[in-house]
């Protein structure tokens, strides 16, 4: 991986990535940064992974035949889709890469609380990965990404213990890193850095581990449920037996729902830090956005059932969930008019950092305002299962999350590895993202309101339109993910070296060196400014951040 | 990636070790010892809400098929021994005790006291365990254990009605009593496993009224562990017992 | 790091007396049991195993004596966030027609 290539004209650093060569400095290392990185390849192998299973999924859709593969293989293709992607891509992604890298140095603090531990969770992760591709070789796996009793209990004849075993491992991993996050935040924030002065991204950071600590145990043990279920058929979930399958989605959804949060909070904390940037504002609204963080992780926590308004819960249960499914757009809707108030009057750059977190505005608005409509109980008993909610939630996760994930990662990207990446070639490739993406996805919501259900491998002729599109988008998606990939990888070696503070951003972690050394500051900095102070930054070094 | 001709090396691997100060048990990011106190404080405190919400789990699954199928539940507790359940409460009360007084050993920095009360703690829990084992063998012996050979033919005595109990729903019981007791247990051999390992160290001399921290957190821990068996026996052991 | 944990620990006859207090709650647990409470039988034996946990978690875990509030808060976390699992559970479950 990388190695920060110095020349030798200029005075050699120290830093985290020349601090150790071997490959035992890095697979035994505790140094938050180099975990990040690991965490990095190993995310970046997972998606590209699920990306294939995509892929072959949109392939099998060009046409209405089920032609491509057989019934049987598209379960599995979709269930393996889904699995990865959400587990092993979506759920760590920004919390484990961009968190684990710049929760400490944010802070001011020299690692996280507990180094070992954040190794340990890169461990389990790994362990957890493994499994899933044993699965993924030796037959996969057919429930669906959700695991779906009685079907993964009684009947399905896949390998749904192993692939549980697997999600169970990886849980294990995500409640370590978010039990780090929390303690790191409390205990190790630098002397004069107040709750009301940290970055957003680390409050978003501290609700997205909040729910990583108290959802991820219930759906290990509902997992342990159900291999036991599985294993000795004794009737919790069956109702031959007398137990109850909704009680399963209970407990699934009781943390998958709010899991959706533990993927998007992340990311809305990477706006939150890139808006403020090439805007050169303060967030507008500090204190709302900070809040409604925590406000999302809350309500995240009481909606679960509008995933199961058809699954036979009772109609004051739906109503409930209903009503209650509503008040998280409220906190979302104040993050998203947070933002766009910020830029009101704000110096904006067209930085590809913010033409991720531009992308991230308006595909998470309209993933969030389909998601008020499928909390209706009318409209979602009409569209329950149809693309449109395959749509929607891809608006969500891959229109929000995966935007701001890659907005961060060029944003970060010369603190990571010192190089700039090439600007043009990123614009470009913002661009494919921006336009395969809503290729891709929009099409799908006018679909599933006519009726296409999803999880078919065929479809009726009349969808075939609607279907290559959305194909023919995720080609050029895909190569809108292929092409940061290369330059990134490019830039290591040829990108211009990064000055420490390429974008004259605010914020710890550009006061420091790019690459910054092991334990992050030469001194333990003391804060005596509040957060994105950027009206405290001369203009003249505004000219041009980006030109380069 | 190979480094490239031009580059100049200087990279000296830092080691935790030798940023260590005077205190062998500060590691080097902490900045003193009471943040590494509080920091470790806070993480255990967390990680038993995780506990909490695992055993939660569980404790829905338990009410859901309680309030549904009441009059198997009560026959099926009804099979248990309250003696056995409330000796192994009293147990793992006095566990609690003598645990608590091993802190306070640490704290006063008595070596000996405190590996005796640990070691004490060890015994009770495997009382515990033994007595847990004797329930389960009896499960055996009577077919009360789910799966194929399951066989319930009790009946619900309410108030001297004879109410006959469905075997499947009697089935729920048990699987959910050995699914909740089973996992109590587990967590209660890592606790007797980690007090051991601790009653190990502290005979070496790991601890000090400086540095304690790890039997602290192993007590909170096993104090945790004690409270979902207060919640388990009363849950387990005596649904409708007045009949 | 402003908060400091100092306990002020308590004498060895202070734990064996909260010690004997839990037994009796056990005791009394299992003869509440016996009494014929109709529905408030599992009532006041969940009162009483909240009572001994609570014990529990203030005089042995050292919550009352924390001069910072963040453990009793996080510990409390915990279980609003299991009340809310079973309540909106049972929200369903208690008001389906089709039990």
């Amino acid at each position: 991986m990388a190695s920060a290539v110095i020349p030798a004209n200029q005075a050699p650093k120290l830093n985290y990535l020349n601090n150790g060569h071997s490959l035992r400095s890095w697979l035994l290392t505790t140094d938050h940064k180099r975990i990040a990185v690991l965490y990095l390849i190993s995310v970046t192998t997972f998606f590209f992974l699920g990306g294939f299973f995509a892929m072959l999924i949109r392939l099998e859709l060009l046409t209405p035949q089920g032609d491509l593969m057989q019934a049987d293989t598209y379960n599995k293709v979709f269930t393996m889709h889904g699995m990865i992607m959400v587990f092993f891509f979506l759920i760590p992604v920004v919390p484990a890469v961009l968190g684990n890298f710049l929760i400490p140095i944010m802070i001011g603090a020299k690692d996280l609380a507990f180094p070992r531990i954040n190794l340990l969770s890169w461990y389990l992760y790994i362990i957890g990965g493994i499994l899933i591709t044993h699965v993924m070789l030796t037959g996969g796996v057919d429930t669906g990404w959700t695991f779906y009793a009685p079907f993964s209990t009684e009947y399905t004849n896949t390998k749904i213990v192993e692939a549980g075993l697997a999600v169970f491992i990886a849980g294990f991993s995500s409640i370590f890193t978010g039990l780090n996050f929390i303690v790191t935040i409390h205990r190790m924030r630098a002397p004069g850095l107040t709750w009301d002065r940290l970055p957003l991204f680390i409050w978003s950071n501290y609700a997205t581990s909040l729910v990583m600590v108290l959802g991820t145990p219930v759906v290990a043990i509902t997992i342990v449920l159900v291999a036991v279920e599985r294993l000795f058929h004794l009737g919790i979930f069956d109702p031959r037996l007398g137990g109850d399958p909704v009680l399963f989605q209970h407990l699934f959804w009781f943390y998958s729902h709010p899991a959706v949060y533990i993927m998007i909070l992340p990311s809305m904390g990477v706006v939150s830090e890139l808006i403020a940037c090439f805007a050169r504002k303060r967030i507008f609204g500090y204190k709302f956005v900070a809040l409604s963080s925590v406000a999302i992780a809350v309500f995240g926590f009481l909606v679960w059932a509008h995933h199961m308004f058809v699954a036979g819960i009772s109609l004051y249960a739906a109503m409930i969930f209903s009503f209650l499914s509503f008040s998280v757009g409220v906190p979302s809707a104040v993050k998203v008019f947070n933002w766009t108030a910020t830029l009101y009057k704000g110096s904006i750059t067209y930085a590809t950092p913010m033409l991720y977190a531009f992308g991230f505005i308006g595909l998470f608005t309209m993933g969030g305002l389909t998601g008020l409509m499928l909390a209706t109980i009318g409209i979602d008993v009409h569209v329950t299962d149809t693309y449109f909610v395959v749509a929607h939630f891809h608006y969500v996760m891959v229109g929000g999350v995966l935007m701001g994930y890659l907005g961060g990662m060029h944003f970060w990207w010369p603190k990571i590895s010192g190089r700039m990446y090439p600007e043009g070639w990123a614009k470009l490739s913002a661009l494919f993202v921006f336009v395969g993406f809503n290729l891709t996805f929009f099409p799908q919501f006018i679909l599933g309101y006519v009726g296409m259900p999803r999880r078919y491998w065929q479809y009726p002729p009349e969808f075939q339109v609607l279907n290559v599109l959305s194909t023919a988008g995720a080609s050029i998606l895909a190569v809108g993910y292929l092409l940061p990939m290369i330059y990134f990888l490019w830039s290591l070696r040829y990108g211009p070296i990064a000055s420490d503070n390429p974008w004259h951003a605010a914020g710890l972690e550009w006061k420091t060196t790019s690459p910054p050394p092991t334990f992050n500051f030469e001194e333990t900095p003391v804060v005596t400014w509040e957060a994105y102070n950027y009206d405290e930054i001369p203009d003249k070094e505004l000219e041009a951040p980006v030109a380069r | 990636m190979p480094d490239s001709p031009a580059t100049t090396q200087v990279a000296t691997p830092v080691t935790a070790m030798e940023h260590e100060a005077h205190n062998p048990a500060l590691l080097h990011h902490f900045v003193d010892a009471q943040q590494q106190k509080n920091a470790a404080s806070l993480g255990m405190w967390l990680f038993l809400v995780t506990e909490i919400m695992f055993f939660g789990g569980m404790f829905c699954a338990y009410l859901v098929y309680r309030l549904k199928y009441f009059n198997a539940f009560a026959a099926g507790s009804q099979q248990l021994s309250i003696a056995l359940g409330a000796t192994n409460t009293a147990v793992l009360i006095i566990s609690s005790v003598t645990v608590v007084l091993a802190v306070k050993a640490a704290e006063a920095g008595k070596r000996k006291v405190l590996v005796g009360y640990l070691a004490v703690t060890v015994l009770l829990g495997l009382t515990f365990l033994g007595i847990k084992g004797f329930e389960y063998r009896e499960k055996f012996e009577r077919h009360h254990v789910p799966g194929p050979t399951f066989q319930f033919t009790d009946t619900f005595d309410d108030n001297g009605r004879q109410i006959p109990v469905d075997s499947n729903e009697a089935q729920l019981f048990f699987s959910l009593y050995f699914a909740m007791t089973g996992m109590h247990a587990l967590h209660m051999i890592i606790g007797c496993g980690l007090f051991s390992v601790l009653a190990v160290l502290a005979w070496r001399g790991h601890y000090s009224p400086g540095y304690f921290t790890p039997v602290e957190n192993a007590g909170l821990y096993w104090h945790l562990v004690d409270i979902i068996w207060i919640y388990l026996f009363p849950l387990l052991y005596l649904i409708s017992r007045h009949s | 790091m402003s908060e400091h944990e100092e306990h002020t620990t308590h004498s060895q006859g202070f734990y064996i007396a909260i010690g004997v207090g839990l037994l009796i709650g056990t005791a009394t647990t299992v003869g509440a049991a016996f009494v014929n409470l109709g529905p408030f039988n599992p009532v006041v034996a969940l009162l009483i195993a909240t009572i001994k946990a609570i014990v529990v978690v203030l005089f042995f875990m050292h919550v009352k004596d924390a001069s910072e509030k963040l453990a009793g808060a996080v510990v409390l976390s915990g279980f609003f966030f299991l009340a809310i699992l079973i309540s909106l559970s049972l929200a369903d479950y208690l008001t389906r027609s089709w039990r």
